[in-house]
């Protein structure tokens, strides 16, 4: 069954004036455990709430079993939904909250009884019928939401952030009890989730979704081994990520090294990214790896060791069952295999954006002036200014030069790369600092370090 | 010790309720030589048309009341909380004048030689009776007696989560269903309060009857104002009024509980 159920086309929503979805489109077939996965504020929940009804895209289609459904009012869907704190009726017990549907519906009483029962055996809630819903516990509440919701067959169950409020091991149980209740009724699963384990546990595709973008979609062990770009990698699990440049096909430069790897198509010398997995770290007798480092950290995590080795100044988080000793100089070795290649999220190393000079001495780019001395370029030339990501540094907003919009925080073993928007333009920077994503910061420009340059004609501009 | 917290009230409850109220029932059952009667009862039969008279246009009043605060409450709760403070305000607004002065002011209105028929008259449609009917005595009572139903149907309202009401459309509620399956009985408390709060005052007012009713309209309250301060001095029969009014109103407040309590079972069990 590769039926698509839900099509969603080119879907774009605001809220407040922000863009909460950006020309996000994705397939949901039938009968499948689907997972919307990403950062609290990435869409997640705004893509859910327009497949059931309670939002209107501002623009793209929603298409259900083949049909247009923009405009069709929640109550007319067939689909249901669990809420993220159960929305249960507080004025009706269990029973009514679950016959609820199929009350409104008008079904015979028989038929109403016949269901409920059936689906509250299902969730494990046989005998809890006449029981008042405010004082079950957060997850008997939550077995009701589930039940109410199927009871009504619906073709798809859409669920937002269901276990959100329950405690670590209700929230384990449920996971495969939700699994469970989802193969045995061979209906479509639509769940929301920020939690990465949550979603590799339960789902048979795992769509990761940032700032109203899908990232990347496939199963949870494609999106786990095969990141397609540093943010996947970086959300889902936990991983060494680095800068590094592909010399050729299955070789590659990171980290003062040049390894092996398997990844090919790139072009020569191009700029990537690149993933190790830290339990795909081996430690070996240094004289064997050109990659040589001291420990620096070592935390017991039950199963492994949680290690951290300074290898040529950068940061090798390592899992190994085998503990090492702080300040122990020990050799890495990682197989061509367990590297991973991602395309950069932001295609250069430089920020490369044009300003004008407006007057003499001063240059305007993206809003933001400053002061150049014998600058030497008339006023109204069109100038090409080069920003090393060095050279913007974050700072409390009411010091800043400007105002941007943080995008995303990946850190790559010496420092943090973010990229940030600022005037409907991408910039990236290096910081130590760790600041929340998908929320405003200042940032400060180090203006005597940007290079200037004129820009005469299309030609030079190009280059 | 919770004994002790509470003495300055149960002394207060003693003084200002208990022994008035004892006052008002001894002399409900004596005459002006003090002694032991019933006839003060008796000879108030008559009024009977009266009493009818105050709790049918009490009744209309408060059920006025209730279809307009009910609908305003309800889209007053799913307001952001800024315009809510503000809306709110705004309904309480003609509460810090006062009441007879409001009052007067819709006398004013509804006279014959008043703005409302000097408009009609203008645009021809010739003068209307307003001032003087009981039409004009339920305009007063709605008019004075709103905000006490918004208010409680307002707090009521404001507990609804919108994801409950989410979840009734969800599961197939279309705008009505979601009505009278999910908002009614979850506000029902709010609606029992609010009637309350507006039966008792108008079942029992003077003021609005005399100003805006005239004499022709006299309620209950008149009638028991008139025993005490006006031309038929008698405070037994007055207190004889006063009491089979309280019993009316506790009657009336007990089946509205029971009514309640009922309805609730469902949610307190």
């Amino acid at each position: 069954m590769n039926d698509v159920l839900i099509n969603l086309k080119n879907l774009t929503f605001f809220y407040d004036g922000d863009k909460v979805l950006d020309d996000l489109s994705l397939q949901i077939r039938d009968k499948e455990f689907v997972t919307l996965l990403g950062p609290s504020g990435c869409g997640k929940t705004t893509t859910l709430r327009i497949i059931g009804g309670f939002l209107t895209p501002h623009s793209g289609d929603v298409f259900f079993d083949g049909k247009r459904i923009n405009d069709l009012p929640p109550h007319k869907r067939e689909v249901n939904t669990v809420f993220q704190r159960y929305a249960l009726f507080p004025h009706l017990n269990v029973y009514d909250n679950v016959a609820f549907g199929l009350k409104v519906k008008k079904l015979p009483k028989e038929e109403i009884r016949r269901r409920v029962t059936e689906m509250l055996e299902t969730v494990n809630l046989s005998g809890f019928e006449k029981r008042n819903v405010n004082q079950l516990s957060g997850g008997q509440q939550q077995r009701v939401a589930i039940a109410r919701a199927l009871v009504n067959y619906p073709k798809v169950l859409l669920l937002d952030e269901p276990l959100g409020a329950l405690d670590l091991k209700l929230r384990k149980e449920m996971q495969l009890e939700l699994k469970r209740i989802q193969q045995q009724l061979e209906i479509t699963f639509v769940y929301v989730t920020h939690d990465q384990e949550e979603a590799l546990t339960m789902s048979d595709t795992v769509v990761v979704i940032q700032d109203g973008v899908v990232q990347q979609v496939g199963t949870p062990q494609d999106i786990y081994n095969e990141p397609k770009n540093a943010f996947v990698a970086d959300f889902i699990g936990e991983s060494n990520i680095y800068d590094g440049i592909m010399l050729k096909d299955c070789l590659v430069k990171f980290a003062g090294v040049t390894l092996p790897c398997v990844d090919k198509g790139f072009r020569r010398n191009q700029p990537v990214d690149l993933v190790i997995r830290p339990e795909d770290v081996r430690f070996v007798n240094p004289e064997e790896t050109e990659l040589i480092g001291t420990v620096t950290s070592v935390i017991f995590k039950g199963v492994h060791y949680e290690m951290e080795v300074m290898v040529n100044d950068l940061l090798w988080v390592v899992h190994s069952t085998a503990a090492r000793a702080v300040g122990e100089t020990v050799g890495l070795a990682v197989d061509p295999f367990d590297i991973h290649i991602m395309e950069r999220m932001f295609a250069t190393d430089k920020n490369y954006v044009d300003g004008e000079v407006v007057e003499e001495d001063i240059i305007e780019f993206l809003g933001v002036r400053f002061k150049r001395e014998n600058l030497g370029i008339p006023a109204g030339e069109k100038v090409r200014l080069t920003i090393d990501p060095e050279d913007i540094s974050v700072t409390s907003e009411d010091i800043s030069d400007a105002t941007v919009y943080l995008e995303s925080l990946i850190y790559k073993g010496a420092y943090n790369e973010l990229i940030i928007w600022l005037d409907e333009t991408e910039l990236i920077l290096h910081s130590q600092n760790d600041e929340e994503v998908a929320t405003n910061i200042g940032v400060k420009f180090d203006f005597d370090r940007i290079e200037i340059k004129p820009l005469v004609g299309e030609k030079e501009a190009a280059e | 010790m919770k004994k002790l917290v509470s003495s300055p009230y149960l002394l207060w409850m003693v003084v200002f309720i208990i022994v008035p109220l004892f006052f008002v029932a001894y002399s409900a059952f004596t005459n002006d030589a003090q002694e032991f009667t019933i006839g003060n009862f008796s000879s108030i039969m008559k009024y009977t048309p009266v009493f009818l008279k105050s709790l049918w246009l009490a009744v209309v009043s408060t059920v006025i009341c209730l279809l307009i605060a009910y609908p305003l409450a309800f889209v007053l709760s799913r307001k952001s909380p800024r315009s809510q403070g503000m809306l709110v305000m705004l309904i309480m607004l003609p509460m810090w004048i006062n009441f007879l002065l409001r009052t007067y002011a819709w006398m004013t209105l509804l006279e014959n030689e008043g703005l409302i028929n000097k408009f009609l008259e203008l645009l021809g449609f010739g003068s209307v009776q307003m001032i003087n009917t009981q039409g004009a005595v339920v305009l007063g009572m709605v008019y004075n007696y709103l905000p006490f139903m918004v208010l409680p149907l307002y707090s009521i309202m404001c507990k609804i989560e919108p994801s409950v009401l989410e979840a009734a459309q969800d599961l197939g509620a279309g705008r009505f269903q979601t009505i009278f399956r999910v908002i009614l009985p979850l506000s029902k408390t709010g609606i029992l309060t609010g009637i309350i709060m507006v039966f008792v005052p108008s079942v029992s007012t003077f003021a609005i009857s005399r100003m805006l009713g005239g004499g022709s309209n006299m309620l209950i309250g008149d009638l028991i104002e008139e025993q005490f301060l006006g031309g038929a001095y008698n405070p037994n029969v007055g207190s004889a009024l006063s009491l089979i009014l309280m019993v009316v109103i506790l009657i009336i407040i007990g089946v509205t509980n029971t009514f309640d309590s009922d309805e609730m079972e469902g949610m307190l069990v």
